[in-house]
């Protein structure tokens, strides 16, 4: 870790201000820190932006907002997102460990950056995400947990996040605060797949912080929802592949699907073919395979994850399933 | 400012790239606090701060300015003897090397707690309701960001058991 300046931002405002002079914005440090101290990033200054006030409220609309300073254990532990968005409660816990849900913001989740093992091996790996136009030793190298989709011969990183799958599931928007005011994003929107500029990971600007996390009221598909993890060991491991699903159901048919998938793509990926397919079908295990097969239709795995298909169609296909038996 | 350490106050370092666990074992020389990974997959460097157990090498000493740290050195019996956790894991054989074990212990004390606030886990049926029977899986998941390497994860689950089960009577 190169020598740096660590301060605490006084306000939003006050982050703001210090960051416009090139400073970075720190939040719990399960990320950043780890990535400083392997030299994957540099920083000179630090701006703490994790002690800022932070708090969940109901907004008028009868959704929630949640500041992006809120630890994930807090946000997974508070009694408005376990009754109303279990999903979301559900994923953060499937995420990392109690003590590093203790410690990391919902800000810093959302911009944590890949565990790609090429992205982090400074010494001995090519990566275009660290270090643009060096090439890609993930592409013929250990990419069982690589991206199936959205991917490009540039980056075949995934976006770590469980927290960010049920975001995208539930229609989350990200409030952003920036030397030239505040924007909405969704949170579909936010990140980018990787193309030709895999270093570019979101549609952040320059000295913008999120500033918020909004989710919509609960409805439909989101009000009987489940969030899955498949990963190489039961518990403090990231994902393989994960879903996020919903479902609505009237009179024996599906009324809304809603299916974001985690570990396939460089973004939370949310899966609206599928979703579009499964419209006024009876909900039936053939009928979520067949979705699921259209969504994955523009799939390209690599040399060692062809097996994410596969268990993608076969987890959606569980999860809708054990969602259509709890409201059948 | 000042960060308190077991109750005593140290000034925070002034190279701010020192970690709480840096800070903890070279410069206080409170080595009971191990550096295991120095990043963030082992939990041998837990540490309890302001009551939350978290990782103390991926935490900055700054990140810690005006904050309660507690560590392995502080927590004892009531009459200055072993903790009753520490007494489970003799009696049950929840450790091999004794690496892990401050690490396991700090982090099992402060589960205890979240499990007494209702907290659920990924493997809590019914989220909303929070975990209602403390079982072997409830205590396997919550106890997973600490790792054992002499695999002693069996030991350690029933040395937990056991204290859940003084403290609740």
């Amino acid at each position: 870790m190169t020598p740096l300046t660590y301060v605490r931002a006084a306000g939003r405002a006050d982050a703001l201000a210090r960051v416009e002079s090139g400073a970075r914005f720190l939040g719990g440090g399960t990320n950043l820190v780890d990535l400083l101290r392997q030299n994957v990033e540099q920083a000179s200054d630090l701006v703490d932006v994790s002690l800022l006030e932070g708090i969940i409220r109901e907004t008028d609309g009868g959704g929630l907002l949640i500041d992006a300073s809120v630890r994930n254990a807090a946000v997974a532990a508070h009694p408005l997102v376990r009754r109303r968005y279990p999903v979301l409660a559900r994923a953060l816990l499937a995420g990392a460990s109690a003590q590093i849900r203790n410690m990391a913001t919902v800000g810093g989740n959302i911009l944590q950056r890949t565990r790609c093992m090429y992205f982090y091996d400074v010494e001995g790996a090519r990566c275009n995400k660290r270090q643009p136009g060096t090439g890609c030793d993930a592409l013929d190298g250990f990419n069982r947990y690589h991206a199936i989709l959205g991917a490009s011969d540039q980056c075949v990183a995934t976006h770590p996040s469980d927290m960010c799958v049920a975001l995208a599931m539930l229609d989350a928007v990200i409030h952003l605060s920036g030397p030239e005011g505040e924007r909405s994003v969704p949170l579909t929107n936010f990140h980018v797949l990787p193309d030709a500029a895999p270093h570019v990971e979101t549609v952040l600007k320059s000295g913008e912080l999120i500033a918020a996390v909004e989710l919509p009221p609960p409805s439909g598909a989101v009000t009987n929802a489940e969030y899955r993890k498949v990963r190489d060991r039961s518990s403090y491991a990231f994902a393989l592949i994960s879903v996020a699903g919903g479902l609505a159901l009237a009179d024996g048919r599906v009324t809304q699907a809603r299916i974001a998938l985690g570990g396939v793509a460089a973004k939370p990926w949310r899966a609206t073919r599928a979703e579009a397919a499964l419209v006024g079908v009876a909900p039936t295990p053939e009928a979520f395979l067949a979705a699921i097969r259209k969504e994955l239709v523009g799939a390209r795995p690599l040399s060692g994850n062809d097996f994410k298909i596969s268990l993608v169609e076969r987890t959606v296909v569980a999860v809708l399933t054990a969602l259509s038996g709890a409201h059948a | 400012m000042a960060i308190r350490v077991n109750g005593t106050e140290v000034a925070r370092p002034e190279d701010a790239r020192v970690s709480l666990l840096d800070l903890l074992r070279e410069h206080l020389h409170l080595t009971g606090t191990k550096k295991g990974c120095d990043q963030g997959a082992c939990g041998a460097c837990t540490v309890l701060l302001n009551g939350n157990r978290v990782l103390s090498c991926l935490t900055l000493a700054a990140q810690a300015d005006g904050s309660d740290v507690l560590t392995i050195e502080c927590i004892t019996g009531d009459a200055g003897d072993l903790h009753m956790l520490q007494q489970a894991f003799v009696e049950h054989d929840g450790l091999q090397c004794g690496y892990c074990t401050p690490g396991q212990i700090c982090s099992a004390i402060a589960m205890a707690e979240e499990l007494r606030r209702g907290d659920p886990s990924y493997v809590t049926l019914d989220i909303a309701a929070g975990t209602q029977v403390v079982t072997r899986a409830e205590i396997r998941e919550r106890m997973s960001g600490n790792l054992c390497r002499c695999g002693a994860h069996n030991g350690i689950v029933e040395a937990i058991e056991a204290m859940l089960a003084e403290t609740a009577a």
